[in-house]
């Protein structure tokens, strides 16, 4: 059996984090635009933004997880 | 620029993924072409030279990467000796000796060397490519008019200049004092998506891992910081300083938040098109190593399929990241210079 390895335990634990919270906006975002669709690319820019703040946490935990 | 390898190939030599793979993320001296086994069983390397510059003794060295491919390696230089480790140079002595010190990291000096790498040639051949497609663009521009029907490459550039400067830049930043930004946010999200589409040709003008290189993407995240604080407004900074309506045992907490918030906005779009354009490097590389660790032509056809799919994945990231990296520095630049609604 393999040694356990915590750096990669804690990469998996962020990329589950982060896939769940992207996929939470992106749920809101497709009900809001299939309610409104005349305000989709304002709702489109406005997901992107908030998925872009989540990955760059995510991507924070990734760097900190490889270095230590 | 053909050179033998010191050691002849042995068959049995086992094949490293994460060599192979470290070695194509990392910046190099030399841009290597191919491969083969010659006649006699040698193996021979095609580099693409290139030029090693070094400050050294107050005046600038000029020699190619080459002289460091020699068996000896250790590259007698004025009063004392180079070597090349890792694709890094360093002063060393006559045998080539590589010190380490406790932590394990290398103890030698390094001059300061600036050098044509692998990198900065990719980012001459992006750069190449954009002076000549907007070269082209602006010549029709000048010479028909803006107000012309579009023709020929003006077709290709100008949908998509008016959909970053509409959709982007305009939407983010307040009208009248958008078109000062719009050069900026325009350079940028071309130069991001040019040169990544440059390291995604799989072979010799491109491949290299130029914005996946944190020195790459650091330099635009520094050029964004100062465009977004520099500018800031007198309200951006009264409210990022003082803000004004917040209870005084708030203030304690969230001033120095936002004051850290100044840098770690920046800081993420570093590392977000890093992370993204070094792991598609990093994952089409490791689905073409599957055929050499498994050894066998059967496994193939699925690498072939597998390497399609992520290249075209990697086609949407290309811009895609171009489009986040210029989005959010235009959001930003609008928080600190629109005017309070």
């Amino acid at each position: 059996m393999e040694q356990f390895n915590s750096t990669v335990f804690g990469l998996a634990l962020i990329i589950f984090a982060a896939a769940f919270g992207i996929s939470r906006i992106a749920q809101a975002a497709m009900e809001a635009m299939s309610r409104q669709p005349e305000i989709s690319s304002k709702i489109q820019t406005a997901m992107i933004v908030v998925a872009a703040l989540i990955e760059g946490a995510t991507l924070f935990a990734i760097v900190v997880a490889w270095l230590s | 620029m053909e050179t033998k390898a010191a050691e002849s190939n042995k068959e049995d030599e086992p094949f490293d993924p994460a060599y192979m793979i470290m070695h194509h993320i990392e910046d190099a001296h030399d841009f290597h072409i191919l491969s083969y086994t010659n006649a006699q069983g040698e193996k021979v390397d095609i580099n693409f030279p290139l030029p090693v510059i070094l400050w050294h003794n107050k005046g600038l060295h000029f020699f190619m990467s080459w002289t460091f491919r020699q068996p000896e390696s250790v590259v007698p230089f004025g009063d004392t000796y180079l070597r090349l480790y890792h694709e890094k140079i360093y002063y060393t002595d006559s045998d080539g000796t590589i010190l380490y010190n406790e932590n394990g990291s290398i103890a030698n000096s390094k001059p300061l060397s600036f050098s044509i790498t692998k990198n900065v040639f990719s980012l001459f051949v992006g750069c190449l490519i954009i002076f000549w497609v907007f070269g082209a663009a602006a010549k029709r521009y000048s010479k028909r008019g803006g107000l012309a029907v579009p023709k020929g490459i003006q077709l290709l550039v100008e949908p998509i200049i008016l959909f970053v400067r509409d959709d982007i830049i305009r939407a983010q930043i307040d009208k009248e004092k958008a078109d000062k930004f719009t050069p900026y946010l325009l350079t940028l999200f071309f130069f991001i998506w040019i040169n990544n589409l440059v390291g995604l040709i799989p072979f010799f003008p491109g491949s290299a891992n130029l914005s996946g290189n944190i020195s790459f993407t650091m330099t635009l995240a520094v050029i964004s910081f100062l465009a977004i604080n520099v500018f800031g407004s007198k309200h951006y900074w009264k409210h990022l300083l003082i803000a004004p309506g917040v209870p005084f045992i708030a203030k304690i907490f969230l001033i120095p938040v936002e004051i850290v918030g100044i840098f770690t906005k920046p800081f993420g779009l570093m590392l977000r098109l890093f992370a993204n354009i070094t792991a598609g490097h990093i994952i089409i590389l490791a689905i073409t190593a599957m055929i050499f660790i498994i050894r066998s032509f059967a496994v193939a056809p699925m690498t072939i399929l597998l390497s399609l799919i992520m290249i075209s994945l990697e086609f949407l990231v290309a811009i895609l990241q171009a489009y986040i990296f210029t989005l959010l520095t235009s959001l930003f630049i609008g928080m600190a210079v629109n005017e309070e609604h």
